[in-house]
Parts: C-alpha cells; sequence; structure tokens
C-alpha cells in the first residue's frame, strides 16, 4: 500500500458518506463497480457463520432499485443519518485494496429526534484504476443484531 | 366517535371495536404478562434446529420473561424460566451454545439441562460452619419448567395451568398450513431483530391484517407479488388464536387498483435488476405467499422463498423487539439457497415490503396516544371471524381480540 491508495481510499470514504448524509442516494449506485456487491449485515452473524443480510445486493442495477423504491414506492418518515467514519486499515492484495473503517451513524428524524442508529464496520474491497476508485464489494458488518424501527436509508 | 367504555371493560359493538386504551394502559400490561404470555397459551421459542445436537441451548422469551430452551444429553427439549432459584438472577446470559449444566454466576448454584436445581455452593457450609439446615428445601423456589411441544421443527412452550394440547390450541387447518412450509429438516440462514416504537399488540394485529398489506406496502402492488385481487383467503381457526392468509403466485386480475387511482399503483415502476423477483414453487401448490400467525406473538413467514420465524417480545407499554430468524432446508441446492438470500431483501427492517410494518405500528401508538376512550373500527369483511376468500377482511384481526379477550377474561 501506497500514500497515493491510502488517500484514494480516504477520499472515497468520505465521498461515499457525505453522499448517503447529503441526500444525494440517486449518486450512492455508482461507488459501486457494475458487479458490486453490497452486504449489511450483523456481527453475530458473520461469527456463526450465515449468510443472511439485511440488504444483500450482488450488482450496482440492484442497489439502483434499492434507491428508486426508497423514493417512490415505501413509506417511511423523513430522516437523514450523519456518517463518521474511522481511519481505514488498508492492504493490498494481488491489485486490489482491502479496507477496514468503522462507522457510527447517527439518525435524525424530521422531529428532531437523534439517536445513535448504527455502528460497526465497513470491510470493503476497492478497486481503483485510471478513472478513480469504486467498491467491488463492501460488507456492513453490525456491531448490534438490533435495528430502530427500519433501515431505509443505506448505510 | 366517542366511546362510553370504562377501562378494561371491552365495548359493547364486540370485536369490530377495538378501544385505544388497550395499548397504553401500564396496569393491563403486567395482566397480559401473567394471563397470556403466563398463562394458557402456546408461545413460539425457537425452532428445533437452533438446538443441532445434545447439550445445546437458546435463550427465549415467554413475554418478557426470559427463558432457557435446551436440549440433554439424551436429545428431550425442555424449556424453563431463566431464573435461579436463590435470587432471582439471570441463569444463562448468552444467547446460544453447548452447556452441560448450568451455572448460576451469582452464587453458583448449579441445574441440569432440565432445569433441576443440582447444586447449592456451601449448602453445608464450610468446616462444620454456615451453610444451610438440613430442612431447608431450595428446589422449592426452582425456575418454573415449561410444558414444551415440537410440531414440525417448531419447538412451543406454555406455563399454563390448563392448556390445551398444541394441535387442540392450533386446529388442524393451522397444523397443516404449518406442515406445508416446514417440509424438510431446518438449515438456519441468520437473523436480526427490529426493535418496534409500538406495544405489542399492534404489530400481531399488523400481521393478522390481510386488508393493509397491498396497501401500505407499495412495493408489493406496483410488482404485483400480492394483491388483494389475486386470488387467495383467509383462514382463521376456531379460537381466532391462529389464521393463515395467503396468495396464489400467479395475478388473475388488478384492474380494480389501476381505476381507483391508488398511489399503490404506479405505472412505468420497473426494476432494473428483476431478477430479484425470481421464484421458484418449491411447495408445489402455486401458493406464493403464506403469512400464519399464532396469538400470542408468532409469525410463521413464507414469501415466495423466503422462510422466516419471528417472535414478538415485549418490553414495556410502547416498545417491542421482533426477532426474525430466517431458514432454508438441509437438502436446498445452491439455486434455492441464492433465491431465499436474495429475496430476504424483501423482508426484515430494511425490507422491500416489510420495513413499514414497524412504522406504521409506531404512527398508531402516536395517533391514538391522546384518545384512550376513543374506539378503532374493524368492520372491513363484516364483524365476525369465519374463514373467507377474500383478504379485504379485518376478521384475523377480529380473531386476535377473540383470544386476547378469552385470555385476559375481558
Amino acid at each position: 500500500m501506497n500514500i497515493e491508495q491510502k488517500l484514494a481510499v480516504e477520499d472515497l470514504n468520505t465521498r461515499y458518506a457525505e453522499a448517503i448524509d447529503e441526500d444525494r442516494l440517486e449518486a450512492w449506485p455508482d461507488f459501486f463497480s457494475s458487479d458490486g456487491r453490497y452486504l449489511v449485515t450483523t456481527a453475530e452473524n458473520v461469527a456463526q457463520g450465515l449468510p443472511l443480510g439485511i440488504i444483500s445486493a450482488t450488482s450496482r442495477a440492484m442497489l439502483r432499485d434499492r434507491i428508486k423504491a426508497l423514493r417512490q414506492a415505501n413509506v417511511y418518515e423523513a430522516q437523514r443519518y450523519r456518517h463518521v467514519l474511522g481511519t481505514p486499515r488498508i492492504e493490498a492484495v494481488n491489485g486490489t485494496l482491502r479496507a477496514r473503517t468503522s462507522f457510527m451513524v447517527a439518525r435524525i428524524m424530521h422531529t428532531g429526534e437523534t439517536t445513535l442508529f448504527a455502528t460497526g464496520c465497513y470491510e470493503d474491497r476497492i478497486i481503483l484504476d485510471g478513472t478513480g476508485a469504486q467498491f467491488a464489494e463492501k460488507t456492513v458488518i453490525l456491531d448490534s443484531r438490533v435495528i430502530d424501527t427500519l433501515l431505509a436509508i443505506p448505510l | 366517535m366517542t366511546a362510553h367504555t370504562s377501562p378494561h371493560q371491552w365495548p359493547a359493538e364486540g370485536l369490530s371495536r377495538v378501544p385505544y386504551w388497550i395499548y397504553s394502559d401500564p396496569d393491563l400490561y403486567a395482566l397480559e404478562q401473567e394471563r397470556i404470555f403466563r398463562g394458557n397459551t402456546w408461545n413460539f421459542l425457537c425452532l428445533e434446529a437452533e438446538l443441532p445436537q445434545p447439550n445445546t441451548f437458546r435463550t427465549s422469551n415467554l413475554g418478557d420473561m426470559s427463558v432457557v430452551v435446551t436440549r440433554d444429553a439424551n436429545g428431550a427439549i425442555h424449556a424453563f424460566e431463566n431464573r435461579c432459584a436463590h435470587r432471582g438472577a439471570l441463569l444463562c446470559l448468552v444467547p446460544r451454545g453447548e452447556r452441560k449444566e448450568f451455572a448460576c454466576v451469582y452464587h453458583n448454584w448449579t441445574y441440569d439441562l432440565a432445569g433441576n436445581l443440582t447444586g447449592v455452593a456451601f449448602r453445608r457450609g464450610i468446616g462444620g460452619k454456615g451453610g444451610m439446615s438440613p430442612e431447608a428445601k431450595p428446589e422449592r423456589h426452582a425456575p418454573r419448567k415449561l410444558r414444551v411441544e415440537v410440531l414440525a421443527g417448531l419447538v412451543f412452550g406454555t406455563l399454563g395451568t390448563d392448556p390445551p394440547s398444541l394441535e387442540t390450541y392450533l386446529g388442524p387447518e393451522i397444523v397443516s398450513g404449518i406442515r406445508r412450509v416446514m417440509r424438510a429438516p431446518v438449515r438456519l440462514l441468520g437473523g436480526y431483530s427490529q426493535s418496534l416504537p409500538s406495544n405489542w399488540k399492534l404489530y400481531m394485529e399488523n400481521t393478522k391484517d390481510s386488508y393493509h398489506a397491498s396497501l401500505l406496502h407499495m412495493f408489493f402492488t406496483t410488482f404485483r407479488l400480492n394483491r388483494l385481487s389475486q386470488k387467495g383467503g383467509l383462514v382463521v381457526n376456531h379460537n381466532g388464536a391462529g389464521h393463515i392468509s395467503y396468495s396464489m403466485a400467479a395475478d388473475v386480475a388488478g384492474s380494480e387498483y389501476e381505476q381507483a387511482k391508488m398511489r399503490s399503483a404506479q405505472d412505468g415502476y420497473s426494476l432494473d435488476a428483476p431478477e430479484l423477483l425470481q421464484s421458484v414453487d418449491e411447495f408445489g401448490d402455486g401458493i406464493g405467499l403464506q403469512i400464519l400467525a399464532i396469538f400470542p406473538g408468532f409469525v410463521l413467514q413464507q414469501i415466495r422463498n423466503s422462510l422466516a420465524v419471528r417472535r414478538i417480545v415485549p418490553q414495556g407499554l410502547e416498545r417491542s423487539e421482533l426477532v426474525w430468524t430466517c431458514f432454508g432446508f438441509t437438502g436446498d441446492d445452491d439455486r434455492l439457497n441464492e433465491l431465499r438470500l436474495r429475496q430476504a431483501n424483501l423482508i426484515g427492517p430494511a425490507g422491500f415490503i416489510s420495513m413499514e410494518d414497524g412504522a406504521a405500528t409506531g404512527f398508531v401508538q402516536r395517533g391514538s396516544r391522546g384518545a384512550p376512550r376513543e374506539l378503532s373500527v374493524l368492520e372491513m369483511g363484516g364483524q365476525g371471524t369465519s374463514s373467507e376468500e377474500s383478504r379485504v377482511s379485518e376478521a384475523a384481526v377480529r380473531g386476535f381480540w377473540k383470544a386476547y379477550r378469552e385470555q385476559m377474561r375481558m
């Protein structure tokens, strides 16, 4: 891992979280490669070796569908997130980068209620080429098995 | 409509009215724990597959009471209160594992896997001093044991003094609805919990409300996964405790939605990745959806190939935990396993067709808070609890209240 790679991963993380927190969700799928995978699961499932996801997508198209559903079909009270990310630990393995980043997400409801909604870590596989960095795989491992009310906006 | 009911007296209209104090009266909460969850009802505890071999256990709940479910060295399944005979501390502090006995961490009293008290630390004292009198009988305060029955891989328990058998409680149609889904040995896929901002009863009413499914859950309707015009039906059992709502996978006629210009029938909404909705008819009967719920707090779900058990744990008057466990079968091939995992996007707290339930029950809790003496109106499909072909009906919700009133003697 070199300093350019480190900066590229940190920049990707920052822009990713910012897009979600600023409600630019239509841009969210483009942080992934076209066959990118996105899995939200719990530390408990991971520890037991169980494959179930709370959200499980295997292509950018599935991510676009999720945003379309959020915008057009699903019903939930207005809310937004604030991500706080840790410093990623990065390893370069055969041309791809693996990054592990802690996160905390506060949820701010339209009523003003602000709660610590989720904590955990991202385990990412990142492709870095001439055009920029993208997630080939992003696994969101939640520390808790409990989600309060619902998980609409992606983490 | 203004009601003239006094607390704990049911409205004269019967099952077609539900008084809002039922969701907000703190005295009622404790009475429900005693009469319903620790009374003559059958409560789902866990899947038998969660106790995969001898000397394994998992914790569960009977209402808000913690219980331990075990499989002993001989393979027999037991369930008992998670409470030490001595000071009432939890005996088991972890959700699952392997163990040959339980030892309370507080004073090291020990129990076998059937919940029998087997050892009291320093019972005879040390060096002839201290300890208990030989006449003391701490065993009398041992954790209460549940009566346990296993039906098609589902473990149920009751603390009731006079419960009917599980199959009598459920009735033949509910039993066959369970056997239909639980067709083979279970393979666990994983789980999670949803913390609901509402009284436990609001979630159970929601699962028994076949009328809301295609109206609240617009994803469902838009993709014709479930419309009330699809062929299907509603089964409510004799005591109201059990219901099945089902629909066939193929859409027959759905123009009522478009004609009524409901928000749930949006044109031009198509998926970029339609494989999300791919499924196989693994049960061979064309039924694409079957929701089966049993009073007080259990749901068995088949949505296409997405199978799950859900159990509700009351956590006070206005908070409940919904525990989801998703599963397939040991004989599933890779393709079916993949379908189940992909269709899991439809369910749970982030589910395309279920995320709204957690919020909607909270809306009722908040909306009705200032109106304890007002009444909710449940007149879709008449006023009774009989089975019917139409799911534009609240018969199963009325069934819930029939079972509730019977257990609460209300």
